[in-house]
C-alpha cells in the first residue's frame, strides 16, 4: 500500500493536510470529550474520586451492571451461534426476512425498546395482570433491565458470525462429518475454532453495549437507589444531584471500560490476522489446499472491523466474489 | 416451514438452531414489537393521524431527520477523509487513532452526552470559543448535530475502510500512466467504486442517529418546536400518561427504521451488482 | 420436530425461571396488629427530584424512631425522578409503598389510571396531604445585573429565563402557574374577582392578557429541560440564562452547593403556594402488608422532628414553631396565592394549560 501511495499518491503537503484534518476532526469529536470526562472526574482529587466509586450506591450500580452483562452476553452469544448456524449453513425461504428482523433492534430507538417493555410487562401491559397475580416482578426490577438490554444488544453476535460463517461454507463441516465426527463434535472442533475471533469480537461489542445502555434501561428501571440503578443511570442521578465530580467519576469508569473494549478489539484483530497467517497449521486434519473458508475467515474480522460494518460485511459475503476479494488482495 | 437444504441432510442441527433462533427472536424482539404494533392497531385512525401530524411533532421530525441527515453528511465527508488517511497513509500513532474511531460505539450514550455538553456548553472548552464567534453550539440544533455526528462517525469510517483497501492500485496507476491528473484519478477512478460503501455508511449513520436518545437529551436544550427530538417526545408523552400518543410516535419511528433497513439492504444489493457487473 | 419442541419448551422454562424474581408472598401485617414484629421491613418511597436530600435525613430519622418504638428495623429505599415520570412508573408497576410527589395532579393520575390509591387520598392526612409547602423564587447572577425583582421583569427584552418544560416537570407547572397568577392579579387588581360572577368579562380579558404575558415569558426561555434539576444544572453549571425559576428549597440548595459568589436569591413580592403532597399507595401496602409502617412514615413528616427536617432542607413547614428558628427566618416574606385562589383544580389546570392543545401548546405554536 505504502509502495504505490508513495509512487502515485498525493503531494506531501496535501497528505499532511489531510492527516491534520482527520486528526483535528477526531480530536474535537473523540479525544476531547473523553478527556473532559477524566478531567472533571479528578477535579476534586484522587481521594474524592475513589470515595465516589466505593460508595455503596456506586458499588451496587457496578454490581447490577455486571450482573446484567453476565446474563445478557451469554444469552445473546448462544442465540448468535444458533442463528448463524441456521442462517449461514442452510438455505431456506424467508432468510432475508429473518436477517432483517435480527437487524431490527439496531435501528430501533432505545426509547422504543423501553416503551415496548412497559407495554408488555407493565401493570397495564399484555402480561402485567398475569405477572402481578403471580407475584412475578419484571419491570422496575432486574429482569426488566435484562430484557431491555437483551433487546438492544440482540443482533451484535449474530451479525458478526453470519457473514463469516456464510463465507466459510459447509465444506469443512462436511469433511468432518464424513470422517465420522458427530454434529456436536463438528461444531465444537471445526466451526467454533473457525469463528472464534468473530465470536469474541461480537462478545466484546455486546458487553460494551450491555454495560452502557441508557435510554431503554432508564424507562424500565424505576431508579430505585441501590437496587435498580445501573452504572449509566447512576451517572445521571449523580449529575442531577450536583455531584458532578462523582458523576464524572462513574462516567470515567464506563469510559475506561470503553477504552478496554477498544484495546481488546485491537488485540482480537491482531490475533485474527495472525491466525489467518497460521491457519494452515490450525486444523491439520482439515487443511485443504486452496481452502477458501478457513484462511479467509479471520481476515474478515480484521477488515470488517467496526460496529457499523456488520451489514456491510454481510453484503460482501453474500456475494462470494465480493467476499473473497479483500482476502486475496490482502495476501 | 419449508426447508430446502443446500446439500440435503448432510449438516445436522438445523431444527435445533432454527427453533432456538426463532424462539429467542420471538421472545426478545418480536413479542415486544408485536405488542407495540397491536397497541397501535387499537388506536383510532383519526386520533393517530392527529397525533403524528401535530405541529410540535412535525417540528420534532424535522429536527430529528434534519440533524441526522446533517450529521450523516458531515460524517460522510470527514469520515471519508479519516478512512482515507487511515488506509493510505502511515504516520505515528495511526494504530491508536484507528482503534479510537470505535469510541462512540463503546462509550455509553449518557457519558457521551454529559461529556459533549460539558465541552460545548457556553462555558465549556469549545463552546466558549464558538460562542465568541457568535455560534451557539450546545442547546441549539447544532448541539443535536454535534451529538449525532459523534454517534455516527464509526459507521462511515468502518464501512469505507474495507472498501478502500479493496481498491486495486493498478487502476490508479493505469489511469495516471494514461496521463490523468490526481484530481481526475480520485474523481473518476476512486470515488465511483467507493460510492456504494459511502452510501451504506451514510445510511447506517443516519439510521443510528434517528434513534439516538441518551447523548442528545443532555446537549439539545429540548425546546419544543426547536430542539426537541422525536424520541424525547415519546418519553414526554409517556410521562403525561399518554400511552396512545407515545405508541403512535413509536410506530412512526419504527416504520422509519424499518424503511431505512430496507434501503440499506437495497444499497448493498446494488453495490454487489455493481461489483459483479464488472464496472471496474 | 418433537425434539425441537421439547428443547424450545425447556428453554422457555429456563428463560422464565431465570428472569423472574419472585416477590415474597404477602407477609402478615406488622406493627399495628402484631405485637412484637421483628422481621425487617422495606419501604419504597417514589419521590420527585429535589427531595433527595430531605428524604435522606427523614429516612434515617424515621428508621431510628421506628426501631426504638417497635423494635423493627425498617429500610426505606428511594426512587427519584421527575414527578410525572415517577407517577407513570407507579402506574406501570413500580411497587412504591408511598409516593411523595410535586403536585396533587400526579397522585390523582395514579388514583385514576390504576386504582392503586383510593380516590379520597387527599383528605386522609392533614393540610390536603401536604406536610410541607414551598414556593417559586428567582435565582439570578451575582449582583443581579439585569435588575430582576418581580415576575414582570422576566418578559423584558434580553432577559433569558431558565425553567423546565411544564409538560414533563411538576416544578415547571408551579412556575407557570405562579406567572399566570401574577399576571391575573396584575390585570384584575386582586384574585378575589376570579370568583365573582359579575366580573366574568373582566376575568376573560385578564386571562387573555395573562396568556400574552406567558407567551412573552416563554419566548425568553432558551432551554426547556425536562426536569427541575436539569434546569438548575443548565443555569448554574452551564452558565446559561439570567434568571432561574426554582423551587425555594432548590434555590437554597444551589446557594449552598454552588456557593453564594455566583448566584443570589431574589424573592418576588408574590408567588404561588406550592403544596407537594404525599400518599400511601393502598394496593401496594395491602399486598406487601406494610400499611402501618407506611402510614407512620408519612405521619412522621408532620411530627416536630419531620417539620424540623423539612425546614432544614428549605421546605416551609406547616408548623413553623416546631422547626429551628434560624431555618424559618430565612424564608422570605412574600404573598402567596394557592391554586384554589386561582380558581383552579389540578384537573382544570391540566386540561386548560398543560394538556395537548392547552394554552402552553398554543404559546409554542409556530408563528
Amino acid at each position: 500500500m505504502t509502495r504505490y501511495a508513495a509512487r502515485l499518491g498525493e503531494p506531501r503537503w496535501l497528505r499532511a493536510g489531510l492527516i491534520l484534518v482527520a486528526l483535528a476532526f477526531l480530536a474535537a469529536f473523540l479525544v476531547l470529550p473523553l478527556g473532559v470526562v477524566f478531567v472533571e472526574a479528578l477535579r476534586d482529587g484522587w481521594r474524592a474520586y475513589l470515595a465516589s466509586l466505593t460508595d455503596p450506591e456506586a458499588r451496587s450500580a457496578i454490581r447490577l451492571t455486571c450482573l446484567t452483562a453476565a446474563l445478557v452476553v451469554p444469552a445473546n452469544a448462544v442465540f448468535g451461534l444458533a442463528a448463524a448456524w441456521a442462517v449461514a449453513k442452510f438455505s431456506f425461504r424467508g432468510k432475508g426476512v429473518l436477517v432483517t428482523l435480527i437487524d431490527l433492534p439496531l435501528a430501533v430507538s432505545p426509547v422504543i425498546a423501553g416503551l415496548v417493555m412497559v407495554l408488555l410487562f407493565g401493570r397495564h401491559g399484555w402480561l402485567g395482570p398475569w405477572l402481578s397475580a403471580h407475584h412475578v416482578k419484571i419491570i422496575f426490577a432486574v429482569p426488566g433491565i435484562v430484557a431491555a438490554t437483551a433487546f438492544v444488544t440482540f443482533p451484535f453476535v449474530a451479525r458478526e458470525l453470519i457473514p463469516l460463517m456464510e463465507e466459510q461454507g459447509t465444506d469443512e463441516e462436511q469433511a468432518a462429518l464424513s470422517l465420522g465426527a458427530s454434529g456436536w463434535q463438528t461444531f465444537r472442533r471445526v466451526t467454533l475454532p473457525n469463528v472464534r475471533w468473530a465470536l469474541l469480537y461480537g462478545l466484546i461489542l455486546t458487553n460494551a453495549r450491555a454495560m452502557g445502555e441508557f435510554g431503554a434501561v432508564s424507562v424500565v428501571s424505576g431508579h430505585i437507589r441501590g437496587r435498580t440503578d445501573t452504572l449509566p443511570l447512576h451517572v445521571e442521578i449523580l449529575y442531577n444531584e450536583y455531584q458532578f465530580a462523582a458523576a464524572f467519576a462513574a462516567a470515567s469508569l464506563l469510559s475506561l471500560l470503553a477504552l478496554v473494549t477498544l484495546v481488546l478489539k485491537a488485540v482480537v484483530e491482531r490475533r485474527a490476522a495472525r491466525s489467518r497467517r497460521e491457519s494452515g497449521a490450525l486444523h491439520p486434519l482439515l487443511a485443504k489446499e486452496g481452502a477458501e473458508g478457513g484462511p479467509l475467515a479471520p481476515a474478515r474480522v480484521a477488515e470488517g472491523a467496526g460496529p457499523g460494518t456488520p451489514r456491510m460485511s454481510t453484503h460482501q459475503s453474500r456475494d462470494p466474489r465480493s467476499g473473497s476479494g479483500p482476502g486475496e488482495a490482502a495476501d | 416451514m419449508s426447508t430446502r437444504l443446500r446439500r440435503p441432510g448432510v449438516l445436522p442441527g438445523f431444527g435445533l438452531t432454527m427453533g432456538f433462533t426463532l424462539l429467542y427472536l420471538g421472545l426478545v424482539v418480536l413479542l415486544p414489537l408485536g405488542c407495540l404494533a397491536a397497541r397501535a392497531m387499537a388506536l383510532d385512525w383519526a386520533g393517530f393521524v392527529r397525533t403524528v401530524t401535530d405541529p410540535r411533532v412535525v417540528a420534532s421530525y424535522r429536527l430529528t431527520f434534519g440533524a441526522a441527515l446533517a450529521a450523516a453528511g458531515i460524517n460522510a465527508l470527514f469520515g471519508f477523509v479519516v478512512a482515507w488517511v487511515l488506509v493510505r497513509y502511515r504516520f505515528p500513532g495511526r494504530a491508536a487513532v484507528d482503534a479510537l474511531v470505535d469510541l462512540p460505539f463503546a462509550l455509553p450514550t449518557a457519558v457521551s452526552g454529559i461529556a459533549l455538553t460539558a465541552l460545548y456548553a457556553p462555558n465549556g472548552l469549545l463552546g466558549s470559543r464558538l460562542a465568541a464567534l457568535g455560534i451557539k453550539s450546545a442547546f441549539s440544533p447544532l448541539g443535536v448535530v454535534i451529538a449525532l455526528t459523534f454517534i455516527g462517525l464509526p459507521f462511515v469510517v468502518r464501512t469505507l475502510q474495507p472498501a478502500l483497501e479493496e481498491l486495486d492500485p493498478e487502476l490508479e496507476e493505469a489511469a495516471a500512466s494514461l496521463g490523468a491528473g490526481r484530481v481526475a484519478v480520485v474523481a473518476r477512478v476512486l470515488v465511483p467504486p467507493l460510492l456504494p460503501a459511502l452510501l451504506t455508511g451514510f445510511s447506517l449513520a443516519f439510521a443510528r442517529a434517528l434513534g439516538e436518545y441518551g447523548s442528545v437529551i443532555f446537549i439539545a436544550g429540548n425546546l419544543p418546536m426547536k430542539t426537541e427530538i422525536t424520541s424525547l417526545l415519546i418519553i414526554t408523552k409517556l410521562e403525561q400518561f399518554d400511552y396512545a400518543g407515545a405508541t403512535a410516535l413509536a410506530v412512526v419511528m419504527l416504520a422509519a427504521a424499518l424503511g431505512l433497513l430496507v434501503v440499506v439492504n437495497g444499497l448493498q444489493a446494488w453495490a454487489a451488482r455493481r461489483y459483479r457487473g464488472g464496472g471496474l | 420436530m418433537a425434539r425441537l419442541t421439547r428443547t424450545a419448551g425447556l428453554m422457555l422454562l429456563v428463560a422464565v425461571a431465570g428472569c423472574a424474581t419472585r416477590t415474597p408472598a404477602p407477609a402478615p401485617t406488622p406493627a399495628a396488629t402484631a405485637p412484637a414484629p421483628t422481621a425487617p421491613v422495606k419501604l419504597l418511597n417514589a419521590s420527585y427530584d429535589p427531595t433527595r436530600e430531605l428524604y435522606r435525613d427523614v429516612n434515617a430519622a424515621f428508621a431510628a424512631k421506628w426501631q426504638a418504638e417497635h423494635g423493627q428495623s425498617v429500610t426505606i429505599e428511594q426512587s427519584h425522578g421527575g414527578s410525572g415520570k415517577q407517577a407513570r412508573a407507579v402506574i406501570d408497576g413500580l411497587e412504591a409503598d408511598v409516593v411523595t410527589l410535586a403536585l396533587a395532579y400526579d397522585i390523582d393520575a395514579i388514583a385514576k389510571q390504576s386504582g392503586l390509591i383510593d380516590p379520597g387520598w387527599q383528605t386522609r392526612l392533614p393540610d390536603r396531604s401536604a406536610p410541607y409547602t414551598s414556593t417559586i423564587v428567582f435565582l439570578v447572577r451575582k449582583g443581579n445585573p439585569k435588575g430582576i425583582h418581580d415576575w414582570g421583569d422576566l418578559v423584558e427584552d434580553g432577559v433569558q429565563v431558565i425553567t423546565p418544560n411544564p409538560k414533563t416537570s411538576g416544578g415547571a407547572r408551579w412556575n407557570y402557574l405562579a406567572a399566570w397568577g401574577y399576571a391575573l392579579k396584575r390585570e384584575l387588581g386582586g384574585l378575589s374577582k376570579l370568583k365573582d360572577p359579575a366580573a366574568a368579562l373582566a376575568v376573560k380579558a385578564a386571562e387573555a392578557k395573562a396568556a400574552e404575558f406567558l407567551e412573552q415569558l416563554y419566548r425568553n426561555v432558551p432551554v426547556l429541560d425536562s426536569g427541575a434539576r436539569g434546569s438548575t444544572t443548565t443555569f448554574v453549571q452551564r452558565g446559561l440564562g439570567d434568571v432561574l425559576l426554582a423551587w425555594e428549597n432548590e434555590a437554597y440548595l444551589v446557594l449552598r452547593e454552588a456557593g453564594g459568589d455566583q448566584v443570589e436569591l431574589v424573592a418576588p413580592p408574590t408567588s404561588i403556594l406550592a403544596e407537594p403532597p404525599v400518599a400511601v399507595v393502598d394496593r401496594v401496602v395491602d399486598q406487601k402488608g406494610t400499611r402501618a409502617v407506611a402510614r407512620a412514615y408519612l405521619q412522621f413528616l408532620y411530627s416536630p422532628e419531620g417539620q424540623k427536617l423539612a425546614a432544614k432542607h428549605g421546605y416551609r413547614p406547616r408548623h413553623p414553631e416546631q422547626a429551628a428558628p434560624a431555618d424559618v427566618a430565612r424564608f422570605a416574606k412574600l404573598k402567596l396565592f394557592s391554586l384554589a385562589d386561582l380558581g383552579l383544580t389540578w384537573a382544570e389546570a391540566q386540561e386548560r394549560h398543560f394538556a395537548d392543545g392547552g394554552l402552553f401548546d398554543r404559546i409554542y405554536q409556530p408563528r
